[in-house]
C-alpha cells in the first residue's frame, strides 16, 4: 500500500470508530506531537489533551463530505497539534517561539474554525439534553445515543407498551427541539 | 398537522423508511406548504445533530480506552511531580545561603545534643525501654492474631458475622480499602465480592485519624485482578458535584447518588467532605465516585440526627495512608490505580463495570 492509500484507509477506519485503527495513529504519531508539547513548556498531561482534540479533528475530518487530505496523515496531524498548542499558550500567555524540528506543516485554519463550531454545536445540545430534565433525557439518550429499541426502552423505564414510550419520546424531542434552537440561534 | 405525528413522518422520511408512494405524498405536502417544510428542516438538523453527539460521544470513549492501554506500555507519559525544575532554581538561588544556615544549625544541634546528653542520660534510656516494651506487646499479638486467622482460614463461610461493611479494591493483587472502625470491630475478617464469592482477608494497617484500613485479601482462591478501571483522586472536589456511590446496607450491592454539599467534615474536619445521598449501616467503607469515574471519597459516618447529611473521608488520605505504610517498614508495594476507563461512560455502564471491585467486608 502506498502512503496515501493507507492513509486513507486509516481514515476511512477512523469514521467507522474503529478501535484498532485509533490505537495505531497513536502509536505513529504520538512520541511526536509529545516531545513538541514538552519541548514547549507543556506537560504530559496537556500534550494528551492536544492529542485527544487533533484526532477529534481528525475524525471530523474523516466523516465529512470532503475528506481528503491534501498531505499526509502525520503532516496534518502535527499541523493541528502544532497550531492549537499555539492557541493554548497564547491563552495561558506563555509567549514564544517554538522549540521544535523542522517539521513539513500545512495551514490547517479553516479546519479548525469548523472544529470550534462543531464543538459549540456538541456543547448546546449537551446543555439542552442536561436542562430537559428527567425521565426525558434518559429516554431521548437510551434511544438516540445508546440506540436501543423502543421495546427494550420500554421495558426498562416501565411504559406498559412501545406505542406509549414511543409517544413519550417525541414529546421530549419537542421539549429538546425548542431548547436547543433557543441556544443555537442566541449563539449564532 | 400535529407536531409529535410530524415528527415521527420526519423521522422516518429521514431514515428512509417510507414507501416510494407514502415519500411522494409526503414531498408534495412539503412543497404545498412552506410551514411544513420549515420544520422538515429543523427536525432534520436536530436528527443530525443528536446522531453526531452520539458518534462523537462513542468516538471519545474509544479515544479514552486507547489512552489508557497506550498509558500502561508507556507509549504515553504519564504526569511526574510538579515542581522539579522549581526546587532545583531555588536550590541554585539560595545555595550560599542554605550552606551558611546549615553548618550553623548542625553547629548549634552538636552543642546542645552534647548538653542534653549530658543532662539528661537516664531519661533517655528510660524512653527507649518504654518502646520496646510496647513492641513485645504488639508483636504478641499480631502473633496471635495470626493463629487465629490460620485456624480460621479453613473455614470458607464466615459463621455469623456480626457487622457488615463495604470496601473496594486499591490493588488487584488483593488489597482493599475499607474504614478503620470496621476493622478494629472484626476479629476475623471476610470479603465477599458482587458474584458472591467468598474470601478470607487480614486487616493490613489502619489509622483512626482518617478512619481508613487497608485489608489484603489472604485467600488462595483469590485471583489478581488486572486493570482497576478508576482512578483515586487527589485534589478536592468542587462544591455540588455529581457523585455516586456502591455498598452493602443489605447483602446484594446497592447503588445511590448525590452530590457533594460541603468542603469540610464532621465539625469543620478538612480531611472529610460531607455528602448528600442515602446511605444505611452497611455502607461505611463504600467508595464515592464523580462523574469521571475518579474515586473522590470513602463513606465514613453519617449525622443520626438530620436527614442526608453524610460524612466522607477524602481520597487524598489514601495517598497519606500508603505513605505512613510505607514509612512503618512495609514491602507490600500497593500501587494505587490511575486509569480512566469508567471517564465518557453512561453512568449505567459505569456502575456495571465498577461492582466488581467492590467488596462487602464481614465478620465478627
Amino acid at each position: 500500500m502506498s502512503n496515501t492509500e493507507q492513509d486513507k484507509h486509516l481514515l476511512e477506519g477512523l469514521a467507522l470508530n474503529d478501535r484498532e485503527v485509533i490505537e495505531a495513529i497513536y502509536r505513529d504519531n504520538y512520541p511526536m506531537i509529545q516531545a513538541l508539547i514538552l519541548n514547549n513548556s507543556g506537560n504530559s498531561d496537556e500534550a494528551r489533551d492536544i492529542f485527544q482534540e487533533a484526532m477529534i479533528v481528525v475524525y471530523e475530518k474523516a466523516v465529512s463530505d470532503d475528506f481528503e487530505l491534501h498531505c499526509q496523515l502525520k503532516t496534518y496531524i502535527y499541523s493541528v497539534c502544532r497550531r492549537l498548542w499555539l492557541k493554548r499558550l497564547q491563552q495561558l500567555q506563555r509567549y514564544g517561539n517554538l522549540i521544535e524540528n523542522v517539521e513539513e506543516t500545512i495551514a490547517v485554519d479553516e479546519d479548525l474554525e469548523l472544529h470550534d463550531k462543531h464543538n459549540t454545536d456538541f456543547q448546546i445540545m449537551e446543555t439542552a439534553m442536561n436542562k430537559i430534565g428527567e425521565p426525558c433525557k434518559s429516554l431521548l439518550d437510551a434511544y438516540y445515543l445508546q440506540k436501543k429499541n423502543m421495546q427494550e426502552i420500554a421495558l426498562e423505564f416501565g411504559y406498559t407498551n412501545a406505542d406509549n414510550a414511543k409517544t413519550q419520546k417525541y414529546k421530549c424531542l419537542v421539549r429538546l427541539k425548542k431548547l436547543f434552537f433557543a441556544q443555537y440561534k442566541n449563539g449564532q | 398537522m400535529d407536531e409529535i405525528l410530524l415528527l415521527e413522518t420526519v423521522e422516518r422520511y429521514i431514515k428512509g423508511e417510507m414507501t416510494s408512494q407514502e415519500k411522494a405524498f409526503f414531498e408534495e405536502i412539503r412543497k404545498k406548504d412552506p410551514a411544513v417544510d420549515q420544520l422538515v428542516v429543523e427536525h432534520t438538523f436536530l436528527f443530525h445533530e443528536l446522531e453526531k453527539q452520539a458518534d462523537i460521544k462513542a468516538y471519545k470513549h474509544s479515544l479514552y480506552e486507547v489512552e489508557n492501554k497506550l498509558t500502561e506500555e508507556g507509549v504515553i507519559r504519564k504526569e511526574q511531580l510538579k515542581g522539579k525544575a522549581k526546587i532545583i532554581f531555588l536550590w541554585k538561588k539560595y545555595k550560599r545561603s542554605i550552606a551558611v544556615a546549615a553548618s550553623i544549625a548542625g553547629l548549634v544541634s552538636i552543642v546542645t545534643t552534647v548538653l542534653i546528653s549530658s543532662y539528661n542520660n537516664n531519661l533517655g534510656k528510660s524512653n527507649i525501654t518504654y518502646l520496646m516494651g510496647k513492641i513485645q506487646m504488639t508483636e504478641r499479638k499480631v502473633a496471635q492474631l495470626d493463629n487465629k486467622i490460620k485456624e480460621d482460614a479453613k473455614l470458607k463461610n464466615p459463621t455469623n458475622p456480626n457487622f457488615r461493611a463495604t470496601g473496594f479494591l486499591i490493588d488487584g493483587k488483593g488489597f482493599i480499602i475499607t474504614n478503620a472502625h470496621v476493622v478494629n470491630r472484626m476479629k476475623t475478617i471476610y470479603v465477599e465480592n458482587s458474584k458472591g464469592e467468598y474470601f478470607t482477608a487480614q486487616a493490613v494497617y489502619s489509622d483512626v485519624n482518617s478512619d481508613l484500613a487497608v485489608l489484603k485479601i489472604t485467600d488462595t482462591a483469590y485471583k489478581t485482578i488486572y486493570n482497576l478501571p478508576y482512578s483515586i483522586n487527589k485534589s478536592n472536589s468542587s462544591l455540588g458535584e455529581q457523585i455516586f456511590t456502591l455498598g452493602y446496607p443489605r447483602n446484594e450491592i446497592v447503588y445511590g447518588e448525590g452530590y457533594v454539599s460541603a468542603k469540610s467534615g464532621n465539625e469543620g474536619d478538612s480531611t472529610a467532605y460531607q455528602i448528600s445521598v442515602s446511605v444505611n449501616p452497611g455502607n461505611s467503607g463504600g467508595p464515592v465516585l464523580n462523574t469521571k469515574g475518579e474515586i473522590i471519597g470513602i463513606i465514613t459516618s453519617k449525622n443520626s440526627t438530620a436527614d442526608g447529611v453524610v460524612f466522607a473521608t477524602k481520597s487524598k488520605n489514601i495517598y497519606t495512608l500508603l505513605e505512613s505504610l510505607k514509612k512503618s517498614g512495609d514491602t507490600l508495594s500497593i500501587k494505587i490505580p490511575n486509569n480512566a476507563g469508567l471517564r465518557g461512560l453512561e453512568r449505567e455502564k459505569q456502575v456495571e463495570k465498577m461492582e466488581e471491585f467492590v467488596f462487602m467486608v464481614v465478620g465478627n
